[in-house]
């Protein structure tokens, strides 16, 4: 339990994961999905880029020469947000548009009742 | 016919059993257990129709009970069910992963495992081997740059795929009316955009410059400084955005078309394969590359990088704007 105070920030990020985990699993309606989905991708880009950081060092841009690996943060955990972040944006906006036509095709947005309206079309 | 058909038959027969006998006997009998199988309807006497009738009313009847039962009871209970897993799903994730927080090593703490060789070697050999002072961008663009192609690339397709599914032409028709009564819609939030809002306008005049420059800044400045192709890119595509709100598609598609964004796009992304290409080729044979990587923190330097970080901020920008055109209005 005290861990998880020091660590709080892992576990502010695991936290937001879970809630978007929660959100895309009760929610019926796509857009809310779609929201929890980028809920998950924000928790795992916190963790990411909680796990690059350590105590009393500088951002990884090489100042006056110095090159010491004592002098400067882990620079992979941020190319790998990097990476996450353009592909969450690419999926999140596949995701809308696939739901903008299947909103153009059944009217609603309710994943229950689509499938319903779908299920009687395959009749 | 039916003689002819017998006869050919007859003499099919005698054929097999000469050639080979026990497949033509095998055949023989499967045609038969299907006629078996399958009785004439005309040859049926109505007694027996009359029992097919009923035992079909029956099955109907069954039927019918199992929708009720789905719908009266089952589904009522599949749902309470799928609700009941989902909570306990969750909370049993929430306890791992909180749990897996209490073991990890404490924030900010320099004996991470994750401190290994690699970013060791990033951080002490990087500017040598890439010239750029930003080691994140000498990663990303040197040392990972494949996988920063695929990211560009998949930037790429996802508008692609965007505009196939969303973009109005001669055929939108056909597949909703909703989607051609869109603009006329009272419900429609493309009917209540501000037309010629002269605060936005002037606004706009002031910022879709200094927001434009901005952006081109980070991203020249990707090897020297916070930012890169990807962050400039966006702040270019905002500037776009916030242009296109003021002062609407009419004025932007005298310098913006989708022409203009297939080409731009197909022009970077091809850039950016080629210069990659070269690095690679020169890479593996061990060939010494003609691009200089200049002095560090000199704006010409770290050889292929500023032209790659030009390359993804044009991809970045030009997919943005795309994203907030298409999903408004469209099409570009």
């Amino acid at each position: 339990m005290q861990f998880l105070l020091v660590n709080y920030e892992q576990t502010a990020a695991v936290i937001l994961f879970c809630i978007g985990f929660t959100t895309m699993l009760l929610h019926k309606n796509l857009l809310k999905k779609i929201i929890g989905m980028d809920i998950m991708d924000a928790g795992i880009f916190l963790f990411l880029a909680c796990q690059g950081f350590i105590k009393g060092r500088v951002a990884p841009i090489v100042e006056n020469g110095v090159q010491d690996v004592e002098a400067y943060i882990n620079p992979v955990p941020a190319g790998l947000v990097l990476t996450g972040i353009v592909v969450s944006v690419s999926v999140t906006a596949l995701m809308l548009a696939l739901t903008v036509r299947l909103y153009y095709r059944y009217h609603t947005l309710n994943l229950d009742e689509m499938i319903a309206l779908a299920g009687k079309e395959e009749v | 016919m039916a003689k002819k058909n017998k006869k050919s038959r007859w003499i099919d027969r005698m054929n097999g059993w000469l050639s080979d006998e026990e497949g033509a006997l095998e055949r023989e009998m499967e045609a038969a257990q299907e006629q078996a199988a399958a009785p004439d309807i005309e040859k049926l006497s109505p007694a027996e129709i009359r029992w097919a009738k009923e035992e079909q009313e029956e099955e109907a009847r069954i039927e019918a009970a199992m929708h009720d039962w789905t719908e009266k009871k089952a589904l009522p209970f599949a749902r309470a069910m799928y609700n009941l897993l989902c909570v306990g799903i969750c909370v049993t994730m929430i306890a791992l992963l909180l749990y897996t927080v209490t073991v990890l090593p404490a924030f900010g703490d320099p004996s991470h495992p994750i401190n290994n060789e690699v970013s060791a070697r990033y951080i002490e050999n990087g500017l040598q081997e890439t010239g750029a002072v930003n080691i994140v961008t000498g990663m990303i663009l040197d040392y990972r740059a494949f996988d920063t192609l695929g990211e560009s690339s998949v930037l790429f397709t996802a508008a692609m795929v965007v505009l196939f599914l969303l973009r109005k032409d001669k055929d939108s028709a056909r597949y909703s009316q909703l989607a051609q009564t869109m603009d006329q819609n009272p419900h429609s939030d493309t009917y209540y955009e501000p037309k010629n809002d002269i605060i936005l306008q002037k606004t706009a005049t002031i910022l879709v410059p200094i927001v434009l420059l901005l952006g081109v800044y980070v991203v020249l400045n990707g090897h020297l400084s916070p930012g890169g192709g990807f962050s400039g890119g966006a702040i270019m595509g905002a500037g776009l955005i916030l242009y296109v709100t003021a002062f609407g598609f009419a004025k932007m598609r005298r310098f913006f078309t989708y022409k203009t964004y297939q080409r731009v796009v197909l022009v970077a992304l091809l850039t950016y394969a080629l210069s990659k290409c070269y690095s690679f080729y020169t890479g593996a044979n061990h060939i010494e590359s003609v691009i200089p990587l200049g002095t560090p923190g000199a704006i010409l330097s770290s050889g292929l990088i500023l032209v790659l970080n030009i390359c993804v901020g044009f991809i970045v920008a030009c997919t943005m704007y795309c994203f907030y055109a298409v999903f408004r209005k469209g099409e570009l």
